[in-house]
């Protein structure tokens, strides 16, 4: 699950993590006072007026102003709030602003960066710092893996001093600067351990000429699994960043990707489901979705399935590829039986049932009399639909 | 012969009573595992289905001789149920439960480390099943076959898949293993192909490999170091976009690494033969033999 800067900051805040002065605007009717507080607060007229959304590359694509004043602050935001934000993670189609994050301006000396990951290789808690801050962190690992200070951490003493210091110390962080960034790194790792993190990234991580360290940004991620131990971090939520099908998804606990082929698939389970994206492609298609419907799907949650994958006019056709093992085959059978005749179907249907009471289900297919085209395995019901969606 | 399980596993199954504990151990007995007593906290000294039930986990192999346990124990409770298994030092634990937070399992894999009496195959896994001998997780029975064939994979049903394949080509199993979609897990493709190489009932293995993470990677290395047995593979998410988890929390193409193409070549170069057609899994095993 993801969140915006200003949640993550507010959520760092809490566990001492320090950050810049700053208001959430929801509205641009509020510009005016958040400014105004903020100057008020820091004694300063300049402030910076930054776009919320969840993807990172905000600054390059104009999303992130520094202004200089209070009209000048009123003009950005005006100029920001609404914009179609364009940046390499929100694809060429954009993301709407609709929050903004004023901030107060920060005398900047050095731009470092930090995060924290799962890492999985070792099944730790990693911790990675760099001198490089504000680049793109994947970029500085290719080119300059040396310039990636790393400390893992042993779950049973938890991020020790030694290691914060450490990082510190590799930063070129010294003295007073030193503890700072010390007491900031073990900040961070108790928000994400308290948290159920599953990545926490602060990228630029700044010091200012005063010598303060603070979180000039936060990328905050929490790990869907451990979401039930934060039931107040639901209402972090914005659905406005979320795909409308995948969120209506998740209202039946299926596992739902938009993508931007032509066939809908519906398969259960994730690596099948991933495998039957594969295999259409391979027969010269593309998948609009991937779609694991799980193992203890009911009739409900394929009829579900079913009118999330034909809401999408782009979908020329239907592939439904289900392996049953704990899911019986007629089970899945009754419920795109009672789909296709619930929500219609204007596009070709080809399903591929195997494993448990196979005969049954598609015998329920066949007396349904309905245009079900019948595949007798995966490579076969694959190049099928690619034909019947040309 | 096989690997892990087989005719002498005596199994304990950790959330025997709830809904999914009850029925797979129903499939298991049925299938002819030898189910030897279940645990659930509160119901100790009862039976379930004629199987007798303790407390703990470690009164429960004191009294029956367990040497395998299973877990179908909710995602809040599994990681405890895992710790109570390792503490109880059986050999084997079997983790179905999907959905452990991963830090949960952060701890659990520092407790594994350090010790050397537990396996643990899992999380979020489908188990593993010795044909014809021994099925201890969620995997339909009838699919497999007696066998030279070892399977190890990260995903369910598509494991599912490849047996089919195999048996409809006449190659059965010696033991199929499923290591599960989660990030941080027990057992990885690395010690499955090393148990496979070591068996020698086992004549060839067929893997089943996804995007995200670098265990493929790190399976070929083996494989061209280590192996003298053929290894056949394919890999699933060659469509995935980046950036998304496809549902295995596992699944995920970040930083531009973890991708299809990239674990394909690599195997491909340590002299793994790769298919990029998941129906010709079957196929491709077949032609390395």
């Amino acid at each position: 699950m993801k969140i915006h800067e200003y949640q993550g900051k507010d959520l760092l805040k809490r566990y001492g993590v320090p950050v810049p002065i700053g208001r959430a605007v929801m509205d641009l009717g509020d510009v005016d006072g958040a400014v105004r507080e903020i100057q008020k607060e820091t004694g300063r007229d300049v402030v910076v007026v930054k776009a919320q959304i969840h993807a990172g590359g905000r600054g390059k694509g104009g999303g992130v102003k520094v202004a200089k004043n209070f009209v000048d602050a009123q003009e950005k935001a005006r100029a920001i709030f609404g914009m179609n934000l364009v940046t390499h993670q929100t694809g060429p189609e954009g993301k709407r602003v609709q929050r903004l994050l004023i901030e107060q301006g920060i005398d900047i000396a050095r731009e470092l960066y930090v995060g924290m990951v799962v890492d999985r290789g070792s099944g730790r808690v990693t911790m990675m710092a760099s001198t490089e801050g504000g680049m793109e962190i994947e970029e500085v690992a290719a080119k300059h893996p040396e310039k990636i200070l790393k400390q893992a951490i042993d779950p049973a003493v938890g991020f020790r001093p030694w290691q914060a210091r450490a990082l510190a110390y590799g930063l070129g962080l010294h003295g007073k600067e030193n503890a700072a960034a010390a007491k900031f790194l073990a900040a961070l790792y108790a928000a994400f351990l308290d948290l159920d993190c599953s990545l926490a990234e602060i990228n630029p991580l700044v010091v200012t000429k005063q010598g303060e360290v603070l979180a000039l940004d936060a990328k905050i991620n929490f790990d869907d699994n451990a979401v039930f131990r934060h039931p107040e971090l639901g209402a972090l939520r914005d659905l406005d960043e979320e795909d409308p099908s995948e969120t209506a998804a998740k209202e039946f606990d299926l596992s739902f990707i938009k993508l931007d082929g032509t066939i809908g698939c519906m398969v259960n389970g994730a690596g099948l489901a991933m495998a039957t994206m594969d295999i259409i492609k391979f027969y010269g298609g593309s998948p609009a979705n991937f779609l694991d419907v799980g193992g203890g799907a009911t009739a409900e949650k394929v009829t579900a399935a079913f009118k999330i994958i034909t809401r999408d006019r782009a979908v020329k056709g239907i592939f439904i590829n289900i392996f049953g093992g704990i899911m019986k085959c007629d089970t899945i059978a009754t419920g795109v039986v009672t789909a296709v005749k619930e929500v219609g179907l204007k596009v070709p249907l080809v399903v591929r049932l195997e494993g448990t009471n196979v005969e049954l289900g598609r015998k329920i297919l066949k007396d349904s009399g309905l245009n079900v085209v019948a595949a007798t395995d995966m490579a076969d019901g694959a190049k099928k639909i690619v034909e019947l969606a040309k | 012969m096989s690997v892990l399980v087989d005719k002498n596993t005596r199994l304990l199954v950790q959330g025997i009573s709830g809904k999914t504990g009850a029925f797979h151990t129903a499939q298991a007995k049925e299938y002819g595992t030898n189910v030897v007593a279940g645990v659930t906290p509160g119901k100790g000294g009862t039976t379930f289905e004629g199987t007798p039930v303790f407390d703990t986990v470690a009164e429960a192999v004191a009294k029956t001789g367990a040497n395998a346990s299973v877990i179908y124990v909710p995602p809040p409770y599994a990681a405890d149920a895992i710790l109570e298994a390792i503490a109880a030092e059986l050999p084997l634990v079997v983790c179905i439960t999907e959905g452990i937070p991963t830090l949960d399992m952060v701890q659990v894999k520092r407790v594994l480390e350090s010790q050397n009496k537990t396996r643990l195959i899992g999380p979020n896994c489908p188990g593993i099943i010795s044909p014809g001998k021994c099925k201890i997780g969620i995997m339909p029975g009838y699919i497999h076959k007696e066998g030279h064939i070892g399977l190890v994979s990260r995903s369910g049903t598509l494991t599912y898949e490849g047996v089919h394949q195999l048996t409809a080509l006449g190659l059965g199993q010696s033991t199929a293993i499923g290591i599960g979609g989660d990030p941080v897990k027990g057992m990885d493709f690395i010690d499955a192909l090393a148990l496979f190489e070591a068996d020698p009932d086992t004549h060839a293995v067929l893997m089943m490999g996804e995007i995200g993470g670098d265990s493929e990677e790190k399976a070929a290395a083996f494989v061209k170091a280590k192996m003298k047995k053929p290894v056949a593979a394919f890999i699933a998410g060659q469509t995935a976009p980046p950036g998304k988890r496809m549902g295995h929390a596992g699944a995920i193409i970040s930083g531009g690494k973890g991708t299809a193409q990239e674990k394909l070549s690599v195997m491909e170069e340590c002299g793994i033969r790769v298919t990029r057609n998941p129906a010709e899994m079957g196929k491709l095993l077949k032609s390395v033999l």
